[in-house]
């Protein structure tokens, strides 16, 4: 644990921060906007880990964070939810799944609702662990509910490979993974978006490397730097996306080069490669459908295919009519700004989807952020004093 | 009733043994009285009747708890069920400043349920109301259908006595009050999932359960006038502190930096995606006291087997009223809610 200590330096933090300020003042000066620069953090662990160490209380005001689309639980549409449902209620299954998953709202019912009227669902840590239960149990069909960008999915196309080596018959995958890249350049194209630099996901680019990032500088000219998840990462990768943008540069640059290489992982590429196929369309709540950004099980692997083992109804729900979820996922309003932000949306009873997984920007603006105690950094002038010395 | 030596033979529990026939009274004979033995207990009557006098001596006021307990496995590393059922109700009782007297034991056992299971569930439930120095005068037990129950639940109420003088409640919070823990955070919640085996996780994280009346015995000797305790169990050091902040129209700062937490307990934390906070404890309480007191109060709970981890963690202000914020070890602040639901882990 030294070596998270060592990312969690108080000391360090004041001297970038010293150092960000000077920068935005830079870029102020050049370009007098009228409005804070705002930088986008494409992935959920990104916003809760800025909301856990309150580094929104300890930036300049001119700097805002805008939560991007790369919590997977919140932007899984309703219909996708009360497809999982249909499943799990069906005889003799097991419905598997992640924990922050239970409680995402269908039209009528969640996961954990699901479970407490008395069908089969589990919380596993890993699909492996999911195919473990279904080799335990031959009598009944094990489902894993398989969701997530570039992250979860190699560990998804391990286990299916498992499982064919094995022989599993009583093992499917309701697949609803989704890929980053189409995602990213969506936002982008979105003609009222304001954003000034990408804080690229440390994770995903584990697997998919920093290539597939370029065109996000090359064609649309905005800086990206792929940050890990420690509170210096954060900090020392934003000051990385502003120092370009003071230098008038767009580029793609690795700050998380400890974990990411260049090239991503070729094991796991090649797994998702084998396992997986990219989907026409898929729809995300909140942001409609997206081309090509969800993947589905190949034919070779149709056996282990919950959409094609079981029937799945494929309902299409829209989003209720007051969820502003796509504005705040594309960071055209904040999350206090939604009209029914903690009155009819509270993570109690949540509306849309931002509000369900701690790492929605809803939720998370809920829960950490929605009152104000920027007076609440009481031992920044002693930190300053010992970052001088 | 009469006095047979009766001896469990079976071994495991039939709808016999709750059925009020022999084989309950040998179950009773045997297995309850067996470990519970004292002379209250001992005649059977349907209540255990309690001399006026002697608890007079220990206060002006009666203090009543009861609790039931749930919990899966039955046994994990450090502890078990009746050693957690013995303990959540002393607790509850000191909390008030009381000195926890006695205890009554209502076992609900499933069919099929070991009855070497019950031996030392018991067995560890009279080691632990002596450790405590309470006993175990009066119960019940009752027998249903396999699936009808998960192997064992157990409910405990507990009678204490109330110092005279001594007023603690959750409304008495003041500003520049100092908040106390008497130890790592975490170690029961993190040691419970843990033990449920359902993660490749290598560490060994055992339970913090233990009787802190003697601890708070200890902390009324420095300071008698402690404004606010209560044991962080389920909802950790978070819930506690949000029902203090709401009951006394105050704001709690807590310091990150000064929370005593396992090196195991936050690693596994970080991997979970979960906040210690509010994992659950068994052995640990919060203490809100007048800033005057608070340092020689950590020096004598440290002094103390239940308290050498104490430490000052933060402190009460008055604004804004009901809320609980952390200071981030790394310079920035936030909010400290309460939960919704219980907390799951993350996807990545
Ligand atoms: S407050 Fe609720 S409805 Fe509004 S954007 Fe957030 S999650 Fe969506």
């Amino acid at each position: 644990m030294k070596f998270i200590d060592e990312f969690r330096d108080p000391v360090k933090a004041q001297v970038l921060l010293k150092e960000i300020e000077q920068l935005v003042g830079r870029i102020e000066r050049a370009r007098a906007l009228p409005r804070p620069l705002q930088i986008m953090e494409v992935c959920g662990g990104h916003t809760h880990a800025i909301f856990r160490y309150g580094l929104k209380q300890m930036l300049p005001p001119a700097v805002e964070f805008v939560h991007g689309p790369g919590c997977p639980v919140c932007v899984l549409p309703m219909g996708r939810v009360d497809d999982c449902l249909s499943l799990a209620e069906q005889p003799g299954v097991i419905f598997t799944t992640f924990g922050d998953a239970l409680r995402v709202p269908g039209s009528k019912q969640s996961l954990l609702q699901a479970k407490a009227n008395g069908a089969d669902v589990r919380m596993v840590y890993s699909p492996l662990d999911a195919l473990k239960l279904a080799r335990e149990n031959p009598q009944r069909e094990v489902i894993f509910f398989g969701l997530g960008f570039e992250t979860t999915m190699p560990s998804t196309a391990m286990t299916l490979l498992a499982a064919r080596r094995a022989g599993v018959r009583n093992f499917s995958l309701f697949c609803n993974h989704i890929t980053i890249i189409p995602t990213i350049k969506a936002i982008l194209d979105s003609p009222d978006l304001h954003l000034d630099g990408f804080l690229g996901p440390g994770h995903v680019s584990l697997v998919i490397g920093t290539q597939p990032y370029e065109f996000i500088a090359g064609h649309y000219h905005k800086p990206i730097v792929i940050a890990g998840f420690e509170p210096l990462d954060l900090l020392q990768s934003l000051w990385m996306v502003l120092k370009q943008l003071a230098e008038g540069r767009s580029q793609v640059e690795n700050q998380y080069a400890r974990v990411v290489p260049a090239t991503g992982n070729r094991a796991a590429l090649a797994a998702l490669q084998e396992v997986f196929e990219l989907r026409e369309f898929f729809e995300w709540r909140g942001l409609g459908s997206i081309d090509h950004s969800g993947v589905r099980i190949r034919a070779a692997f149709a056996e282990f295919d919950a959409e094609r083992k079981f029937s799945v109804p494929n309902l299409k729900i829209a989003d209720p009519k007051a969820c502003q979820c796509g504005e705040v996922l594309k960071g055209v309003i904040k999350p206090h700004e939604c009209k029914v932000f903690g009155t009819a949306c509270t993570p109690e009873t949540p509306l849309g989807a931002l509000m369900v997984s701690s790492e929605g920007a809803c939720a998370a603006y809920y829960n950490f952020g929605r009152i104000d105690i920027s007076g609440l950094r009481g031992n920044a002038p002693e930190l300053e004093r010992r970052a001088a010395v | 009733m009469q006095r047979g030596r009766g001896k469990v033979r079976d071994t495991t529990i039939t709808l016999a043994h709750g059925s009020g026939g022999k084989a309950m009274r040998d179950l009773i004979q045997d297995v309850i009285l067996g470990a519970f033995n004292n002379p209250l207990l001992a005649p059977l009557e349907d209540q255990a009747v309690i001399g006026l006098h002697e608890l007079a001596r220990g206060g002006d006021r009666l203090a009543f708890t009861t609790d039931t307990f749930v919990v899966h496995p039955l046994f994990f590393p450090g502890g078990d069920i009746g050693q957690l059922a013995v303990n959540g109700t002393v607790n509850d009782l000191a909390m008030s400043g009381a000195r926890p007297l006695y205890l009554s034991c209502g076992l609900v056992l499933e069919e099929g349920l070991p009855v070497e299971t019950l031996r030392r569930v018991t067995q560890s439930m009279r080691a632990a109301a002596d450790l405590a120095g309470v006993s175990i005068v009066t119960g019940d037990t009752k027998v249903v259908e396999r699936g009808a129950a998960d192997k064992l639940f157990i409910n405990t109420a507990g009678l204490g006595v109330v110092p005279t003088g001594v007023n603690i409640s959750a409304s008495r919070a003041r500003a520049g009050d100092q908040v106390i823990v008497n130890g790592y955070l975490g170690d029961h919640g993190c040691a419970i999932l843990l033990a449920r085996n359902e993660l490749a996780l290598e560490t060994e994280v055992e339970t913090d359960c233990q009787p802190l009346a003697d601890l708070v015995a200890t902390m009324l000797s420095v300071c008698p006038d402690i404004h606010c305790l209560r044991d962080a169990t389920r909802g950790g050091l978070a819930t506690v502190l949000n029902e203090f902040a709401q009951a006394s129209r105050v704001a709690i700062r807590l310091h990150e930096n000064a929370l005593p937490l396992r090196e195991e307990v936050r690693g596994a934390c970080e991997i979970l995606g979960l906040d210690p906070l509010y994992l659950a404890n068994e052995g640990k309480l919060v203490a809100l006291v007048p800033a005057a007191f608070a340092e020689p109060l950590v020096a004598a709970m440290r002094a103390h087997p239940a308290g050498q981890q104490a430490a000052i963690v933060g402190e009460v202000v008055e604004a804004p009223a009901g809320v609980v914020m952390l200071n981030t070890g790394f310079g920035g602040g936030r909010i400290v809610d309460l939960l919704v639901g219980e907390q799951l882990p993350r996807i990545c």
